[in-house]
């Protein structure tokens, strides 16, 4: 099956209200030219997972500050000081979780892991609402996976299969994403033939893949 | 040696913690400097939680890899014997005591070892990002802080501010004192140079207990 999406068509599976992770960390590794079609689409009420909202001017910062999101699920906003003041606002619900935290339960998301144990957040307001079970003396979080409607993810090198290989830093929590959604959208940095990435350096089976769209710079 | 001020005074300081070998994380702002001290002879490898170990220094102009920068998105490079990762395995090496050494800053720390340094509510609600999991995975935590914020103590009986980990401070380090946490709680192991008793006791508001073999902090 053709993979290669042109970008409208691709952004055709997102809708109002849907559940979205998007790959990245602070704007790195996270795919502008999903996030710039969203904003041109309009398309709006996105429940937003992913590791933080980016910068005002880039990256989940600017699906923020357009109000395209209902709610967002990340460890870190501090550098889009938008996100809190709606927040603050109560404009938008903003649910704070560890950064190993929500890696993990992505990781669980996409793997058929029903949950785990983490003495993370214990004693803290992180523990509100969870069940604390003690193993061996020691007490944990039990913490849920989570599942999203699409995926959202940036690669450096993408074959036409859709196998995956992440630049440096830009890895992040793409690959992990890109496991836990019904529907996966890579944008490519650079795509080349089936069979041109060395199967040693696939870091996001092309299995998990469903759309490519090139033109990600 | 000239020390420039009291931010570069306390990452001295830490920096002289680390042995050669540990696997260290340090948190942004004055615990990123803590790298710039490290003494000749000791190689610690820097994890970065954003996904990888062998974090170098800052790259000089014309260096700069968009690709590669550290948990505070500013763009830095890799020693020779990187490895980059994902953050499931990131926090795996976290959770796992796999880091030596972690380096944070403080809100407030309390006698207990308990550390508030993610959220002020109502005011500042940055998230803890990857604190709390660094906080309660690493084998040590080292708290870097001023010791007052402008005279108010930041080391207390009892910390006021929401928590980003029960117990697991190991060591406070500020610009006037090295203090230890320990069960019977804080044992004041080093003094500032020029620095008096009085003055420290003045801005702590826990209680302190004088080591038997107190010495003037060395960097």
């Amino acid at each position: 099956m053709n993979k290669l999406k042109d970008i409208d068509e691709a952004i055709g599976y997102i809708k109002d209200g849907m559940v979205v992770m998007i790959g990245g960390f602070m704007g790195v590794g996270t795919p502008e030219i999903f996030i710039d079609a969203i904003l041109e689409k309009g398309i709006k009420d996105l429940t937003i997972i992913a590791n933080d909202t980016g910068l005002p001017h880039r990256g989940i910062g600017k699906l923020v500050v357009n109000k395209r999101v209902k709610k967002v699920i990340a460890s870190h906003i501090g550098l889009n000081p938008e996100t809190g003041r709606q927040m603050n606002n109560q404009e938008l619900i903003v649910e704070l979780v560890p950064q190993g935290t929500l890696a993990e339960q992505i990781r669980c998301g996409g793997s058929g892991i029903g949950g785990f144990l983490t003495e993370t957040g214990v004693g803290t307001i992180v523990e509100e609402g969870k069940r604390k079970i003690a193993v061996n003396k020691t007490e944990y979080l039990l913490e849920l996976p989570l599942k999203a409607d699409v995926a959202l993810i940036r690669g450096s090198v993408v074959d036409k299969q859709g196998n995956v290989f992440y630049n440096a830093s830009t890895r992040n929590f793409n690959p992990l994403i890109a496991a836990a959604a019904d529907l996966v959208l890579v944008a490519a940095e650079k795509i080349v033939e089936v069979g041109e990435l060395d199967p040693n350096q696939v870091m996001t089976p092309g299995i998990f893949v469903d759309y490519i769209v090139g033109g990600e710079k | 040696m000239e020390v420039k001020n009291e931010r570069e005074f306390i990452a001295r300081r830490i920096a002289r913690e680390l042995k050669d070998g540990d696997v260290v994380n340090l948190g942004i702002g004055l615990p990123t400097r803590v790298a710039n001290y490290i003494p000749e002879g000791v190689n610690v490898i820097l994890q970065s939680e954003n996904g990888f170990v062998g974090l170098g220094s800052e790259p000089k102009e014309g260096e700069i890899n968009k690709d590669i920068v550290n948990a505070g998105g500013q763009p830095v490079t890799i020693k020779k014997g990187a490895a980059f990762f994902d953050s499931a395995a990131s926090f795996g090496i976290i959770r796992g005591g796999h880091v030596d050494v972690t380096v944070l800053g403080a809100l407030e720390v309390d006698q207990k070892g308990n550390l508030a340094n993610f959220m002020v509510p109502g005011k500042m609600v940055p998230g803890m990002g990857g604190a709390m999991d660094l906080v309660s995975g690493a084998k040590k935590v080292i708290i870097a802080t001023t010791h007052t914020d402008k005279g108010a103590p930041k080391i207390l009986k009892k910390c006021k501010l929401p928590l980003t980990a029960v117990g697991k401070v190991s060591c406070i380090v500020t610009e006037l004192a090295f203090i230890e946490v320990t069960p019977r709680g804080l044992v004041l192991q080093e003094i500032a140079p020029g620095v008096t008793l009085e003055d420290i006791l003045r801005g702590t508001e826990a209680d302190l207990t004088i080591s038997d073999n107190l010495k003037i902090m060395s960097v």
